[in-house]
């Protein structure tokens, strides 16, 4: 799979797209902020928008929303083109990085606000927001502060503000960003069951990879404006598209490779490939599972720089001779210490040669 | 209870020392508190209560005896109550006009970046600094006989209400961009996006979201306005002629020219029941609105336009200022150089003459004087009201609220009665300062310390609480807190708050006019003395002395703008 046809589109069969950008184009005076980015998404699909600082998803989001013109290409939500219509009429949601709740209401008030712009009478809207805060989890919280919340109560605020006004598309800038790690992992599972239960079509970005493939149907990581890749999350994370998507991912084992038949040619020696794998100058990616640790006297020889205790395996960092660091990944019990001297092979399985 | 154990027995071994730390914490608290508000009160009472009390008892008492029977007969004198109703409804007027026309540049001037910014914040406030005789003076020359309009259309306005509302505006636009721009460059503009992603039009976005936060700095800025208006003088005088006066310009005339002093301290004491009523409404409505704001860098938040409503606005705002404050100003300019034979520098020239002129020095010497005056005046005006401000922002009970209000009742008294109050009250033994320069300053600030004071108080108000805790908890001590939290946050108010203050003290008039030595005058006195004189010579060497006070305060104002975004970059 090729960046150039990395299929951002919806796949047949997922129904009508719900919105949909073609070749999106936003200029800051630093450089393209979007560069011609394609993208559809389906009523009821959760994208996750996938990227460094920097690489121009905030700016996709704010796009979308009308907040930041496009300099070139379109934004259609249901077929229809959305460069005259003002933010307010988009009927799409956004939530802030920040939240940005308003701090002169209380929560009540804040989840009622995109209520009141729509006229909605008294009494429905107060029932509206007594169930929202339930879903949430913060019944009967509306008459408190906004300055009184927690970061994670917040965060449900927020999230019970966009849901409120029923928007057709709902965006989440960095939607868990600020929370501490197990709270991120539980809002998570809470935010996927929660959308799926609403049939809540989500375009949501951040740069935290775990919540990305535990959040989406579909992952776009971004790079510099542009689509690097997109994708299920097991089809990203199995296959990653380039150097550039590996590293980001987290996998640290790239190196150049010259491919010739099943054997590529790499700085850390001869290392086998999968059948069919595409011939000549390339770059490689080793899973950490894929190297194998052996007595030192066999494979490469390598010493054993740190070990990390990552709960279900210990990450070893081995340095060889002379060539880049490579991470393994060993069972709990057999990881060898720091120091310790250790030979490599590698498992062709667990080898990629990336696009 | 074995988990909790060791805890509880910590906590009830050593209920002592814990519980007396804390009393002596809280004591500790309001003690630092007094100790900030003490200068600020003795300032007041010293230079502002004792004065004013003089003239009051001077005006009410004879023989030992007070005559409180001259309210009852000022105020059923049916040309005082015509002056009442004539000063309360065209400040309301006034204060209407200034926000309609200045809350859009308060916007632009916040949200948009555009080139030549910072010198056309400086032009907007020139008109602020201007002595108000030669505000008077510029519109007469716009909107009078043979003025402008007269010349180009026949059109007159001296005679209307409508030339002082205009000089107000042109007087206040600058205290309304600046005080809420201010704020408002700081208000994060995401909080307006967020409010347009749940529905609301930009104009709901901000009615509902923007304008609640800058409230307080709406209304601080009105309450300005109202109080200037209220008691203006020069511009009333001038432009008003015999059908308009306000109590202020009333009062002048009492003392100066009917040297009716009784009725002048009647008229002063209503002028000060009225704005401490104004005052008392307005520290209700910050009370009510007051809440904590999440202040961004303002760096951040302007940007230029978008679109031709944006550039329309722009445009529009830009055209305000033109015909507003560069006209007026271009034609003050015009008439320094317009002398009976074409344009030429005679007037300026003459400035620096001492012959047969309205002083002991050539008048160009009222420049360095003004400049002494005005830095010192400054220097005190911030200390004064920094310390008042720091004072303010721990909240407490009722004591602290009515030092609020007192710091502002300089603004609503009268400053010809300051003035005249120093003059009969600090000329003897204790306290006699007649021969001393620092009486010129010290009425100066006097005015200044109510604009130190209400810049920085939204500002200090909205620091986040837990950002002083964080500091305490490191070790600082408070005075340390307010040094590494409080200070870097609120430097770039408390320049505009300096800016103002100097400001201020360099067009001081009703209060300088009567203690300034004629050895030493002031550029706004030497502009008055001219102006008093006849002869078209006078006239010219006023216009010029007015046109060299605009460029010292158009320099000085560009100097600070400069500073302001040097020091202010980095946060």
């Amino acid at each position: 799979m090729t960046p150039a046809h990395a299929g951002a589109g919806a796949e047949p069969g997922r129904g009508p797209a719900l919105l949909s950008l073609t070749e999106a184009t936003v200029r800051f005076p630093g450089g393209p902020a979007l560069d011609g980015v394609d993208l559809e998404v389906a009523e009821h699909e959760i994208v996750c928008v996938l990227g460094p600082s920097g690489s121009g998803k905030s700016t996709l989001l704010r796009a979308v929303a009308g907040l930041q013109p496009l300099d070139s290409g379109r934004v259609l939500l249901e077929g229809r083109d959305q460069a005259r219509v003002p933010a307010h009429q988009r009927g799409v949601g956004l939530m802030f990085q920040d939240h940005q709740l308003f701090p002169q209401r209380d929560v009540g008030r804040n989840v009622a606000f995109g209520l009141q712009t729509r006229a909605v009478p008294r009494d429905q809207r107060e029932l509206r927001v007594r169930e929202l805060l339930e879903l949430v989890g913060l019944p009967g919280a509306g008459r408190r502060a906004v300055a009184s919340l927690s970061g994670g109560e917040q965060q449900r605020v927020a999230l019970a503000r966009a849901l409120a006004p029923r928007p057709r598309l709902l965006m989440l800038d960095e939607p868990l960003g600020q929370l501490d790690r197990s709270l991120r992992e539980r809002l998570v599972v809470e935010l996927r069951e929660l959308f799926d239960e609403l049939g809540t079509t989500v375009l949501a970005v951040t740069h935290d990879q775990g919540e990305a493939f535990a959040l989406a149907d579909r992952v776009v990581v971004m790079r510099e404006g542009r689509i690097a890749q997109a994708g299920s999350p097991l089809e990203v994370w199995q296959r990653p598209a380039d150097a550039f998507v590996a590293r980001f991912l987290g996998f640290d084992n790239v190196v150049d490779a010259t491919v010739s038949g099943e054997v590529a040619d790499t700085a850390w020696g001869k290392v086998p490939v999968p059948d069919g794998s595409a011939q000549g100058a390339q770059t490689l990616l080793v899973r950490p599972a894929g190297v194998r640790l052996v007595p030192a006297k066999e494979g490469l020889r390598c010493r054993v720089a740190a070990r990390t205790f990552r709960g279900t395996h210990v990450a070893v960092h081995l340095q060889p001779t002379d060539a880049p660091r490579l991470e393994a990944a060993c069972g709990l019990r057999d990881a060898p210490a720091v120091g310790d001297a250790v030979g490599v092979v590698f498992d062709p399985d667990e080898v990629v040669v990336l696009g | 209870m074995a988990v909790a154990g060791p805890e509880v027995a910590a906590a009830e071994r050593q209920p002592g020392p814990s519980a007396g730390d804390r009393t002596k914490r809280g004591w500790r608290g309001s003690a630092a508190r007094l100790g900030l508000m003490a200068l600020p009160v003795a300032f007041f009472a010293v230079f502002f209560a004792y004065p004013v009390s003089a003239i009051v008892s001077r005006g009410l008492r004879t023989d030992g005896a007070w005559h409180f029977g001259r309210f009852a007969d000022v105020l059923s004198d049916p040309g005082i109550l015509g002056v009442l109703w004539f000063t309360t409804w065209q400040a309301l007027a006034s204060t209407a006009l200034t926000l309609l026309i200045a809350l859009p540049a308060a916007y632009v001037f916040a949200r948009f970046t555009f080139p030549g910014k910072q010198v056309l914040r400086a032009v907007v406030t020139v008109p602020f600094v201007l002595p108000t005789v030669v505000v008077g003076s510029a519109f007469l020359a716009v909107l009078g006989r043979g003025g402008l309009l007269d010349e180009l259309w026949g059109l007159r306005l001296d005679t209307s209400v409508w030339a002082i509302l205009l000089a107000h505006v042109f007087f206040n636009y600058a205290v309304v961009v600046r005080t809420v721009g201010g704020l408002w460059s700081q208000l994060d503009p995401r909080q307006e996006e967020a409010a347009r992603m749940l529905g609301a039009s930009r104009i709901a976005a901000w009615r509902k979201v923007t304008l609640p936060a800058l409230g307080p700095a709406v209304a601080a800025a009105a309450l300005m306005v109202f109080l200037f208006t209220f008691t203006s003088f020069g511009v009333v005088k001038i432009l008003g002629g015999p059908a308009f006066s306000t109590l202020e310009v009333e009062i002048y005339r009492q003392t100066a020219q009917l040297l009716a002093l009784d009725t002048a301290a009647v008229l002063t004491m209503v002028q000060f029941a009225a704005v401490g009523s104004i005052l008392a409404v307005h520290a209700w409505t910050v009370r009510r609105r007051e809440s904590a704001l999440r202040l961004v860098d303002a760096a951040h938040t302007a940007r230029r336009p978008r679109g031709a409503g944006q550039w329309a606005l722009l445009g529009g705002v830009l055209l305000t200022v033109v015909l507003l404050i560069l006209v007026p100003l271009g034609v003050l300019v015009e008439r320094s150089f317009n002398t009976s034979t074409g344009y030429a520098t005679t007037y300026y020239r003459e400035l620096t003459s001492q012959e047969g002129g309205a002083f002991l020095v050539p008048p160009i010497d009222a420049i360095g004087n003004s400049l002494q005056y005005a830095l010192a005046a400054t220097v005190i005006a911030v200390v004064i009201g920094g310390l008042a401000a720091t004072a303010l922002t721990r909240r407490a009970g009722r004591l602290v609220r009515g030092f609020d209000a007192l710091l502002m009742l300089p603004l609503g008294v009268s400053a010809v009665t300051v003035g005249f109050g120093f003059l009969i009250a600090l000329d003897e033994p204790p306290l006699d300062l007649r021969a001393s320069w620092i009486l010129v300053p010290l009425a100066q600030a006097l005015v200044g310390v109510p604009f130190v004071v209400r810049t920085m108080l939204p500002v200090l108000r909205a620091v986040d609480v837990r950002l002083r805790e964080a500091a305490a908890v490191l070790g600082a001590s408070p005075w340390r807190v307010w040094r590494e939290v409080d200070l870097p946050l609120v430097r770039r108010a408390l320049l505009v708050a300096a800016g103002f203050a100097f400001a201020v003290s360099l067009g001081e008039f009703g209060a300088t006019v009567f203690i300034a030595r004629s050895d030493n005058p002031t550029l706004p006195v030497a502009v008055a003395t001219l102006l008093g004189r006849a002869g078209e010579l006078n006239y010219g060497q006023a216009m010029a002395l007015s046109t060299l006070l605009m460029l010292v305060c158009a320099v000085s104002l560009l100097l600070l703008e400069r500073i302001r975004t040097d020091r202010t970059g980095e946060f």
